[in-house]
């Protein structure tokens, strides 16, 4: 145990001290940004939880009741509503893990660091709801928990690739080489997934992408379009909200680590 | 460029005469990949109507349970004696260093492969082998290779290493292994309008070679 919090101690002072008089030498914008962002900043927090509360409740009233139900499918298609929404966002956190990392890898502030971890989490945590809804939709509607489609394999390797992601982050500990690690992980997994794709594509074509409409087809009836949108945006800003959240907590854990490994060496 | 080659091959006939003396890793791994495919012949029923589309995934499987053994015996190895950190130390560019280990390690895995390979032939009597196969042997064990150093890499520096890296390596080749599969598969049965599953596995090896040639200066950077 010590030697594990031991070697994060002078790796997270290094860089946090490389980060530290950037911001002091260099006034103007910057800084009034940043006084700015103490100053209103929980404000505009508390603004966009309640942006966000009152989104949610609005998506619920128009999956729910405003849109029309489908008559194919049944009631069962409004599950589609919180799937869809939450399908783009786990590929966006994805694409942001990847964008973090080589911002890390190339400006070692710790800050990408921690957004790429808070991203991963969100991510996992929906694009388990991404499958978990799925499988509900397919029981329905196809008779079958899980089919290996092209689209629902894809998502389950790329749920599979979070979890790793997350599991082995817990294993480098919060150093500076267990950030590289895992930003050079992130990396290559993000080139990895349209090979995927095109791969379980190639394998199995069972069910055409006209099973899942995408948002904005004709065939689509305005009403649905609308809570669509209402719902992604409303989604959108919960992930926000998440984000945040979650980021704060990877900031106040790396000072808590921080400040122990000082404690010990004192 | 010279310069860069003979690096490069400096370090291949390194790893190969430290194998070579021991032959350790080489004997495991073979011996490891020949009870795979014994094993595979006893969990499924190997009859004449589904040996055909058995066969191949059990091959497959155990090349890359096989790898898994090489590669993490080898960072082991690595750690153990710290040739890795004295090759760190010599003025040879991160990227010939990387090069050079997935270079070593398809020699490796392919001798144990070129072992396995008639064994598999003979035990489920399949007719693969053929030019192809090496073909598609030679670029599925890059792929592996290639993802696999670089994360064996990453895992080498923690504590339960050996663990760590089929957890790294294994959903990062699902295009590998689906590709290396079906196009073993069609050598037995040839199926009409097959997708151009070596290509993909070329633009596998392709991506992951170049994006972990550049990564690699990050993983050993100390």
């Amino acid at each position: 145990m010590q030697t594990v919090t031991r070697a994060p101690s002078g790796a997270l002072e290094r860089d946090t001290a490389r980060a530290r008089p950037a911001e002091q030498t260099r006034p103007g914008w910057r800084t009034g940004l940043a006084g700015a962002m103490k100053r209103y900043g929980p404000y505009a927090e508390a603004a966009l939880g309640a942006v966000t509360a009152i989104g949610m409740l609005l998506t619920i009233w128009a999956a729910l009741v405003y849109a029309p139900t489908d008559l194919i499918e049944g009631p069962v298609q409004r599950i589609f509503y919180i799937h869809v929404p939450m399908a783009w966002l786990a590929y966006l956190a994805f694409f942001l893990v990847a964008a973090a990392s080589v911002m890390y890898l190339i400006t070692r502030d710790d800050r990408w660091d921690w957004f790429a971890r808070a991203n991963a989490e969100i991510g996992a945590v929906f694009t388990t709801f991404v499958l978990i809804t799925g499988s509900l939709w397919g029981k329905s509607f196809w008779g079958a928990w899980w089919v290996w489609d092209a689209r629902l394999t894809t998502t389950l390797i790329l749920w599979f690739i979070y979890v790793v992601y997350l599991v082995v982050r817990s294993f480098w500990g919060r150093t500076a080489q267990g950030a590289r690690n895992a930003a050079v992980y992130g990396i290559l997994a993000f080139f990895v997934v349209p090979i995927n794709y095109e791969a379980v594509t190639w394998w199995r074509t069972l069910h055409p992408s006209e099973v899942l409409p995408l948002g904005g087809t004709p065939q689509l009836p305005p009403a649905m379009v609308i809570a669509l949108l209402l719902s992604l945006g409303a989604f959108t800003l919960l992930f926000a909200f998440l984000l945040l959240q979650v980021y704060r907590l990877e900031r106040a854990q790396a000072t808590v680590e921080r400040l122990r490994a000082q404690l010990e060496e004192e | 460029m010279r310069l860069a080659w003979g690096q490069l091959w400096a370090i291949v006939g390194k790893d190969l005469r430290l194998e070579l003396r021991t032959r350790q890793v080489w004997m495991s791994m073979g011996v490891f990949a020949l009870l795979a495919l014994l094993i595979f012949s006893f969990a499924f029923d190997l009859r004449v109507e589904n040996k055909a589309a058995v066969g191949p995934g059990a091959l497959w499987v155990a090349f890359i349970f096989a790898s898994m053994l090489g590669l993490g015996r080898n960072i082991a190895a690595e750690q153990e004696r710290g040739p890795m950190d004295r090759l760190l130390l010599c003025p040879v560019d991160r990227t010939v260093i990387y090069l050079a280990k997935v270079i070593g390690n398809v020699i490796f895995i392919g001798v144990v492969e070129a072992v396995a390979l008639p064994v598999f032939a003979a035990l489920y009597d399949l007719p693969i082998i053929t030019g192809l196969i090496v073909l598609i042997t030679l670029l599925g064990t890059i792929g592996i290779a290639a993802v696999g150093v670089i994360f064996s890499a990453l895992a080498a520096n923690t504590r339960a290493r050996e663990f760590l890296l089929p957890l790294l390596v294994f959903p990062i080749i699902i295009p590998v292994v689906l590709g290396s599969v079906r196009a073993t598969e069609a050598l037995v049965n040839p199926i009409h309008g097959d997708p151009p599953w070596l290509g993909l596995i070329i633009a596998f090896d392709i991506i992951c070679l170049s994006v972990s040639a550049i990564l690699f200066q990050f993983v050993v950077e100390e």
